[in-house]
């Protein structure tokens, strides 16, 4: 994993010093809340509805167990013993005092954290595959581009003032966890037909209130040439996008104006004239990047391990947990073992600071001190062995952290909505509660196999109702939250934006409505079609005539 | 109101009008906007005193190309301190067009974003306060960070290559 050095601890130290500065100046009047707000804006200091909000970046999910362990420090002593790991692979606490968020800046900075990039009309935190490094499917680890971009991103002194925030993710393998195609920018590693791997670039995706799948913007852009050519779509961004409408500032919508046959030409134009200048990457650095990022020392083992295989068939609980949530891993005799923060009837995503402090021990033990946060609000250990399964899930399991439901309708992304956020409509975490509970029986989960429900409490779309097999958007109706059924969508490399299966259901009705569109999928399923497959195959009509009937 | 350049208050030595406005005697500086420069090219070069550009938030720098060598100073009008496209223009004039005259940050310029613009090239700040005070914000705002990740035309040694020397020297 990549260590800071000490041109990176600088950096960080002196924006904690700036940072508490800037704080005193507020407490002392100084400034006002609205010269104070842009400040604290680009330290990750939200103001919500109760009170401030600090949003911790966690650069490309990835996690070492002395981090985790700080993160659940910081819970305790500044917050109520909890945070929330959000889509953005990032951290909020949501209790923390003014006064005391420069302390907390300074403990997170022991650590080499920081809140840098994760508000403001800045490039944010770029967020990548959750299992990047361990994946059987990757073609090649994304994180030491991802280390790249952060560095190249952070106070990029041409674009800390863009007309609108703008976010990155990069994927490793042809099968996206990362949701690239619903970033300003998704870049794609793959191979070109002469055997070099570089990146396919995607522009103009995103969600919000008018989504768009991204639009390839090149095929193929070599390793070294990539930064000079992110440049190159930022200054164009920067100088052409729209700076009239906070609604119409985004990327998404230039490429969606201007077409994306205009934007390339304007791209390539630019790139044409920095290409070969300074940002470009040589194969030394890139190399010095991948060597940071090298795999751990991993034993040779062989893949079949017979105390997993008697714990699986002796324990049917751990067979669940094995079932759904553990994955392939590249090196044969390991496994990739994903935390679910999504307990039956729990907050999607939450965790308490011991819950914190366990995996980051667990992580220490059994997987090398690597920790993953997904942009689905789960955690991940990337590396177990096989033979250290059992042990782990025991210990997850006494913890409440052993959900076997990962991809399942219990694995619900849900925004905080209005029980925490300025910006909600509805309230959106008792709802995915309630579902939770609802569908919270194991076997008839895994009977209606992978579903994503993904649940927004406004139209900002944070829990990504666009892209959820069925997505749900709270909204307001003269002061009675409604919620709006969105079905078909999806994040992955097929993504698709939901459609509107037609009016809204009150809290009363929703859930209800959900359970209808289940039943009708399990009814007319063909075999080994999960509820996507079977949308995409048979259309909106069966699923709407269960939701509407005649009406 | 105070202009600051090269650790200095400087003393405001032009006149700036707007579209329509009416020019000053031949012989003072004039600063025009770019539209107008366009327009009047011919007879503003001709006058006798010195003459500046200003650029708004939509210009394109580029249309300066053929006159940037009689340009003395280019001012770049911040209107809000969120509209960043001013960052860019700096850039673009100084890394690709090459202009060496003075660039001044007009409009709604800051303290927390003097040191963004330095990096992209300018070199003049007009502040809406008086002279030390304004001094001191750029004087403070230009060491507030001391490591640079991102490699652009002001002269700053990047994170980057100072790893490569450290690691040349240790080999």
């Amino acid at each position: 994993m990549y260590r800071y050095d000490d041109f990176d601890r600088q950096l960080v130290h002196e924006r904690t010093e700036q940072f508490r500065e800037q704080v005193k100046r507020r407490l002392a009047g100084d400034i006002t809340e609205e010269q104070f707000r842009p400040l604290r804006l680009m330290n990750g200091v939200y103001l919500q509805l109760h009170a401030y909000m600090l949003r911790v970046a966690v650069p490309y999910g990835t996690l070492r167990a002395d981090q985790l362990r700080q993160l659940g420090m910081i819970a305790r002593v500044y917050d109520k013993g909890y945070g929330h790991f959000t889509t953005r692979q990032n951290i909020q606490y949501n209790w923390p005092k003014l006064d005391e968020i420069p302390d907390a800046l300074l403990d997170l900075a022991k650590v080499e954290m920081h809140a840098i990039q994760t508000s403001g009309n800045c490039i944010r935190n770029t967020t990548t595959d959750q299992y990047a490094g361990a994946a059987a499917d990757e073609i090649e680890d994304p994180r030491p581009y991802c280390e790249l971009i952060r560095q190249w991103s952070t106070f990029h002194p041409e674009f800390t003032y863009l007309p609108r925030k703008f976010k990155i993710a990069v994927t490793g393998s042809p099968n996206d966890r990362a949701a690239v195609k619903v970033h300003d920018i998704g870049l794609r590693m793959h191979q070109n037909d002469a055997g070099e791997t570089g990146f396919e670039v995607m522009v103009g995706g995103g969600l919000g209130r008018t989504p768009f799948v991204g639009k390839t913007i090149r095929d193929f852009i070599g390793k070294n040439d990539l930064f000079s050519y992110l440049e190159a779509i930022l200054r164009v961004y920067n100088r052409f996008g729209r700076r009239d409408n906070k609604y119409k500032a985004r990327i998404k919508i230039l490429v969606h104006e201007e077409g994306i046959d205009k934007i390339r030409e304007l791209v390539e134009e630019e790139w044409a004239q920095i290409k070969d200048g300074s940002l470009r990457v040589d194969d030394a650095e890139i190399a010095h990047y991948i060597e940071q990022f090298a795999p751990p020392a991993f034993e040779a083992l062989f893949d079949d391990d017979a105390d997993f295989e008697r714990h699986k068939s002796e324990n049917r609980r751990f067979a669940n947990w094995v079932r759904s949530n553990v994955i392939e891993h590249k090196q044969s005799g390991y496994a990739i073992a994903n935390v679910s923060l999504k307990p039956i009837g729990g907050i999607p995503g939450d965790a308490t600071d011991t819950q914190m402090e366990l995996v980051a021990d667990l992580s220490e033990k059994y997987s090398f001190g690597d920790v993953r946060v997904t942009h689905e609000q789960n955690l991940v250990l990337p590396h177990v062995k096989k033979a250290d399964l059992f042990a782990v899930w025991s210990e997850l399991d006494k913890a409440n952290l052993g959900t076997a439901n990962l991809g399942y309708v219990t694995d619900i992304i849900s925004c905080p909505g209005l029980d925490y956020c300025a910006l909600a409509t509805a309230r959106s975490i008792p709802l995915s509660q309630r579902i939770s509970e609802r569908f919270g029986d194991l076997d008839r989960q895994h009977d209606i196999g992978e579903l994503k429900i993904k649940i927004s409490g406004c139209i900002n779309a944070c829990g990504h109702h666009h892209v959820g097999h069925i997505g749900i958007l709270g909204l307001d109706k003269r002061g009675k939250e409604f919620y709006q059924i969105t079905l078909g969508g999806d994040a992955s490399q097929d993504a698709s934006i939901g459609k509107i299966a037609g009016a809204g259901f009150s809290e009363a009705e929703v859930v209800d409505a959900i359970e209808s569109l289940v039943t009708k999928y399990i009814d007319i399923r063909e075999s080994g079609e999960r509820f996507i497959d079977t949308y995409r195959r048979v259309g909106m009509d069966p699923f709407k005539e269960v939701l509407y009937g005649d009406r | 109101m105070a202009i600051v350049k090269n650790d200095s208050v400087i003393e405001q030595e032009w006149i700036t009008v707007d579209a329509e406005g009416d020019l000053p005697a031949s012989d003072e500086n004039l600063i025009v906007p770019l539209a107008r420069f366009k327009e009047e090219r011919d007879s503003l070069l001709g006058r006798n005193g010195g003459l500046g550009v200003q650029l708004n938030p939509g210009d394109a720098p580029e249309d300066l190309a053929d006159d940037l060598d009689r340009l003395s100073i280019i001012t770049v009008n911040f209107p809000a301190y969120t509209d960043g496209r001013g960052y860019s223009y700096g850039r673009v004039l100084r890394e690709r067009m090459g202009f060496t005259g003075e660039l001044r940050a007009v409009g709604d310029v800051l303290r927390d974003q003097i040191l963004y613009m330095h990096r992209c090239g300018f070199d003049a700040y007009d502040l809406k306060v008086e002279g030390e005070v304004a001094l001191n914000k750029v004087r403070a705002a230009l060491k507030e960070m001391s490591v640079y990740y991102q490699p652009t035309g002001d002269g700053r040694v990047t994170a980057q290559s100072l790893r490569e020397r450290r690691r040349a020297a240790l080999q």
